[in-house]
């Protein structure tokens, strides 16, 4: 089995959970080395039963993650606050999302979306829009603009459906 | 034009704007990313040279791209980097960087593209005044252009991708330079900068930093990136800067009111300083001049006009002082330089 990072043979196998996922890792020396896998002393089984069992210490999930695109390791973003590349927001999800509420309150963009995003990506920001002035809407009983706003939000995901199935045929 | 050509003109957003007493200039910056591509920072020397590339074709599709001059740092002296640094135009953080980085720069230094920075591309639109929203319009439609050859890192739900997390969504940097001497002068700087940090917005010094900013220059900006339109985050911070300007202009009037006196003399102090020193540092030039502007503003000094001081205040730094002697010039050098610059310009008035 080859490394996930780069073509060499991989030496270090892992599995780990994420959100009840299983995942495998699978390393070559080198860069088990690099996540700070000490490949001479294995893994005790109760490191790996914690990192099976539960999510609150999840040791062969902390050691090897990695972005599959840069390589970036958790440890090396953690140092730097920097991610390696955009593929990085997917992979450490998890603690991006926490951290992006907490210094935006927001997890949804709304702002400018490039002219080469298609179709689908408009109307999925148009209705996250939408979704925020009703709640806005509701929070000062307006139920008036309430009930317009619902109705928006219905006809939008009604016609990006019809845009897809067009999309498919 | 080479860089040299900087030096006998100041840049388009040192005109006169909106606001232009307490205001200098209105900033827009836009970080944008290339899809599946490696952030600067992490990149190889040959993912940087191939991002320079993209954005060098890129600008074909720019209506004016022929007024845009360009450099990569690797080409540029340390001299020259800091000039670009001095004049605003890049970042601290470019000037240190290397392979693939640079910048596109538009003649009248409105509109400047840094490549390489942290993010792949760091957009700025710079205008005189209280201008935000043509600041924006700007920036948008460079932003535009560029795109019509370049695939942005975008999601959905996360909006422009970003090197750092601080940056995602709109990847919109608005901010305003502002001169306080009178917030400053009836030590009403500390809970104005106090309350602005409360509600979602940063204040730094120009140069300094937090409340002892040399030459009473504060710089105020979004922090919040994700989760508003730029619409609003720009009206936000306008917003907020106009509440600061009417402080700005209250705290003005007070000292005119009550210490008319104590004002006069912080004006001729700083104007008998500067037209006689033989050695000036420069921080206590910033200083000395933000006196200036103020004696401008109050209609003290009736022969002197704000842009040309706010053109000194740009050319009394290390760089443009070298660069302008043609010369490298220690310390002490610049020093003399330095004060020589500040007299010659006050015999003129």
């Amino acid at each position: 089995m080859k490394c996930d990072l780069c073509d060499k043979e991989a030496v270090v196998h892992l599995t780990q959970v994420v959100n009840g996922e299983m995942k495998e890792v699978h390393l070559c020396e080198e860069h088990a080395v690099a996540q700070g896998i000490d490949i001479n002393s294995p893994i005790s089984i109760t490191d790996i039963l914690m990192g099976l069992s539960g999510p609150q210490k999840n040791i062969a999930h902390e050691l090897s993650l990695a972005c599959p695109r840069c390589g970036m390791a958790r440890e090396e973003f953690r140092k730097t606050g920097r991610l390696g590349c955009p593929d990085c927001y997917k992979t450490f999800m998890a603690e991006l999302t926490m951290a992006i509420k907490a210094m935006h309150h927001s997890g949804q963009h709304l702002g400018k979306i490039p002219s080469r995003e298609g179709a689908q990506t408009r109307v999925k920001s148009k209705v996250a829009r939408l979704q925020k002035e009703l709640e806005a809407a509701i929070a000062r009983e307006d139920f008036e603009k309430a009930a317009k706003l619902r109705d928006q939000i219905k006809k939008c995901r009604e016609e990006n459906v019809k845009d897809d199935e067009g999309g498919k045929s | 034009m080479t860089l040299d050509g900087f030096l006998k003109r100041h840049g388009g957003w040192l005109e006169a704007g909106p606001e232009e007493g307490p205001v200098i200039s209105s900033r827009i910056r836009l970080a944008r990313n290339l899809r599946e591509t490696t952030f600067p920072g992490w990149a190889s020397k040959e993912v940087r040279n191939r991002v320079w590339s993209e954005v060098l074709l890129a600008f074909d599709g720019v209506e004016d791209s022929k007024s845009f001059l360009r450099w990569r740092m690797d080409e540029l002296s340390a001299l020259d980097r800091e000039l670009l640094f001095e004049r605003h135009l890049i970042s601290r953080e470019l000037a240190e960087r290397q392979t693939g980085s640079g910048v596109f720069v538009n003649e009248d230094e409105c509109r400047a593209v840094m490549v390489n920075e942290e993010d792949h591309i760091r957009l700025q639109s710079l205008q005189p005044g209280l201008n935000l929203q043509k600041a924006w319009d700007i920036a948008d439609e460079l932003d535009n252009a560029l795109e019509k050859s370049l695939s942005y890192a975008f999601s959905s739900k996360l909006g422009y991708l970003t090197a750092c997390p601080s940056n995602v969504g709109t990847g919109l940097r608005a901010s305003v330079m502002l001169h306080l001497p009178g917030l400053v002068l009836t030590e009403e700087i500390k809970p104005v900068i106090n309350a602005v940090s409360k509600i979602g917005l940063a204040v730094r010094g120009l140069w300094g930093e937090g409340s002892e900013a040399s030459g009473h220059m504060f710089q105020i900006s979004n922090q919040i990136t994700l989760g508003k339109p730029e619409a609003e985050i720009i009206a936000h911070l306008e917003q907020i800067v106009l509440e600061v300007i009417e402080h700005e202009k209250n705290a003005r009037l007070r000292l005119m009111g009550k210490q008319e006196i104590r004002v006069h003399d912080h004006v001729g102090r700083a104007y008998g300083i500067l037209a006689n020193a033989a050695l000036m540092t420069t921080g206590e030039a910033l200083d000395l001049l933000s006196a200036l502007r103020l004696g401008v503003d109050l209609g003290l000094l009736p022969n002197m006009v704000r842009r040309e001081i706010d053109q000194l205040f740009i050319r009394i730094h290390p760089a443009h002082l070298q660069k302008e002697a043609g010369a490298a010039l220690s310390p002490e050098e610049r020093d003399i330089k330095r004060a020589q610059l500040i007299r010659k310009f006050l015999d003129g008035k």
